[in-house]
């Protein structure tokens, strides 16, 4: 295990790279650029592009923000720099 | 009872928690007035975090606007909530770890140079006094439709009450205040939405009413659509602006948000990053309650007023569609004579103009819902405004006391000197903001939009690229402010030069399609190019910045030595 602070960085980097294709995904991705197809598909009431524009977006935002602090959590403890 | 006299006691009962609150956390020390101790816990950080946040524009305006618009109104919904998660990610547990109290102090070290500085006070200056001009506006209106008090007299009251809380107790007062005033708030726009959304779908949880089926079995957008059309407007579920028009506004207030001086400095006052990190996902948490909800409203209500407007006799309309046309928010005209109200697209045959404004306030009328209620909402109104009110308040008072008079003019002042200074400013700002809202400059609509293109033209790239960019130098950071924010502000005046200037047609209509509220996201790329290529061409930072920026990115441990 290591505990150089740029091996540190890095994983954090890879991390916020991953998280923000997906936070990019649900809002610019189904909620604007291919809303119009997903629009064809419905959710109950929904057609689905809207629903993510309007609704679904924000739900995985708050989900993506709570992964993000849990994953650093973890790595701050992994590499000893978790503040007591 | 009447709307009135619930009306006042509501309002009181919120006015006097308020105070009650504020004299039990006065702050006694430059450190509890600018950051409330740092103690704060992350729950609710994010709590005051929302309540900041969520300005009368958010609680009065922004279902109006969505019901308006239909799917264009998503920008507003994705745009200002997405903007936590650059927040969560890229920026507040750094500057939690930096450990300072404001932005321009984050600047004006990473930058190593006063001048950066002085650019950061002057946009956080800019942008928090155009914003808190439309609060005060907004509590004003309040006041005279609620309570039929003048405008004048609402914005008085309400510069006292923000003045008791900010000048008293600095940001610990105005923490624990917002926490309360959340409280109000969300109470206030949940009742009616909940009562709304039983009565026209049977389900309790509007954002699934939203979805759901009405008494007839068709489902509620789906209706809503064909009515829509109906009258000539586009279908609510599909907009009419041009993607990359959506695209960038999205972006531009994605991205203003996490550069917005007032919900950052939010973040100072936890005890950790890890806080720093969690408080942002409560914030969102709790702006995703209003947020998921205005739609679901911003629905409701337009379904409701057009079942009840259109083609319909004027002089059928019920009690509030009147009291609506005597504040002259609402107008009809009938121009073919025949005394029902044709409400269509069409310039030429629609005869009722409704301001946007007026549905959120409005909502509970139309749906007949007990005074009360009506009376709930009077409250989440000003609490809405009063909280993000003081809190750009603070922003102003500190860019004041803090980084013009202590690290600026006077660095030899002692700390209850400066404590004095932050109270003083922050008093004196009241009382400017309240003159805006009195006597409010024709342009202040036309501009608190733009303080969001402004803050991503500006403030966003300096932070982002300070923290992960540990080769960037100040004569980056500077020149990349400079002609990002100057680019963003000529495109801005270019595009709205009709109503600022009084030319007949803007000077262009748009920027590739882009318009003045989306133009802040070329602005933020225009900075990040020039200040990534000017620094590359110019010295690399002084090691002992370097060693700051590696600092920063760890929560604790291997940057202790270097803590300043």
């Amino acid at each position: 295990m290591s505990k150089d602070p740029h091996q540190y960085w890095k994983k954090n980097l890879q991390y916020l790279a991953i998280l923000l294709v997906i936070w990019f995904l649900a809002s610019f991705g189904f909620g604007i650029l291919l809303a119009g197809p997903l629009n064809g598909i419905r959710l109950g009431g929904f057609k689905l592009g809207f629903w993510f524009a309007q609704q679904g977006s924000i739900y995985i935002f708050v989900i993506l923000i709570f992964v993000y602090v849990r994953l650093m959590n973890k790595l701050d403890h992994k590499y000893e720099v978790f503040e007591e | 009872m009447t709307v009135q006299l619930w009306t006042i006691i509501i309002v009181g009962i919120s006015f006097a928690i308020y105070i009650g609150i504020a004299i039990w956390s006065r702050a006694s020390s430059t450190n509890e007035f600018y950051v409330a101790g740092g103690g704060v816990p992350p729950i609710m950080n994010g709590m005051a975090t929302a309540a900041d946040w969520m300005s009368a524009a958010s609680f009065i305006s922004m279902a109006g606007l969505i019901s308006f618009s239909g799917y264009d109104g998503s920008v507003y919904l994705m745009g200002w909530t997405g903007g936590y998660v650059l927040l969560a990610f890229l920026v507040a547990p750094y500057l939690r770890k930096f450990g300072k109290f404001t932005i321009p102090d984050f600047i004006g070290e990473r930058y190593y140079s006063q001048q950066a500085r002085i650019v950061a006070v002057i946009c956080a200056l800019f942008v928090s006094f155009t914003y808190i001009a439309g609060q005060m506006r907004g509590v004003g209106i309040v006041f005279s439709r609620f309570l039929e008090l003048p405008v004048n007299l609402g914005v008085i009251l309400g510069m006292a009450i923000v003045f008791i809380y900010a000048v008293l107790g600095g940001m610990k007062g105005i923490t624990y205040t917002q926490v309360a005033q959340y409280v109000v708030l969300i109470f206030a726009f949940m009742v009616p939405a909940i009562f709304i959304s039983i009565m026209m779908t049977g389900n309790p949880i509007p954002q699934l009413g939203m979805g759901s089926t009405l008494a007839d079995g068709t489902y509620l957008l789906d209706k809503l659509d064909g009515l829509n059309e109906e009258l000539g407007f586009a279908a609510y579920t599909s907009g009419s602006k041009p993607m990359i028009d959506v695209l960038a506004i999205t972006a531009a207030l994605m991205i203003g948000t996490a550069g917005l001086p007032h919900v950052i400095v939010r973040f100072f006052t936890v005890p950790k990053v890890r806080d720093a990190r969690t408080s942002a996902g409560w914030a969102l948490v709790f702006i995703a309650i209003l947020y998921t909800t205005a739609p679901s409203v911003a629905v409701f209500v337009r379904t409701n007023l057009i079942e009840t407007v259109s083609n319909k006799s004027y002089a059928d309309m019920p009690l509030w569609f009147s009291k609506w046309e005597d504040a002259e928010l609402i107008k009809y005209e009938d121009k073919n004579g025949d005394g029902i109200i044709q409400y269509v697209k069409d310039p030429k045959v629609n005869e009722l103009t409704i301001d946007k404004d007026i549905m959120v306030l409005a909502n509970p009328e139309i749906a007949r819902l007990p005074a009360w209620v009506i009376a709930l909402v009077a409250a989440g109104g000003l609490a809405a405004a009063l909280s993000t009110a003081a809190g750009l308040l603070l922003v102003i008072s500190s860019a004041i006391s803090h980084d013009l008079l202590k690290k600026a003019i006077r660095p030899d002042i002692s700390e209850k000197g400066e404590l004095l200074a932050a109270r003083i400013a922050a008093g004196v700002a009241v009382v400017f903001a309240g003159l805006l809202g009195i006597y409010p400059p024709g342009f202040v609509a036309q501009v608190v939009a733009f303080a969001f293109g402004l803050a991503a033209a500006s403030f966003f790239p300096a932070i982002v690229l300070g923290i992960f960019d540990r080769r960037m130098n100040r004569q980056g950071a500077v020149a990349g402010m400079l002609t990002g924010l100057g680019f963003t502000i000529v495109m801005i005046l270019l595009m709205r030069s009709d109503k600022l200037f009084g030319t007949e047609e803007p000077i262009i209509k748009d920027f590739m399609k882009i318009s003045a509220e989306g133009i802040g996201i070329i602005g933020m790329f225009i900075n990040a190019a020039v200040s990534l290529i000017i620094s590359r061409i110019t010295p690399p930072p002084p090691d002992e910045i370097q060693q700051l920026v590696e600092d920063i990115r760890v929560p604790s441990g291997a940057g202790e030595a270097v803590r300043h």
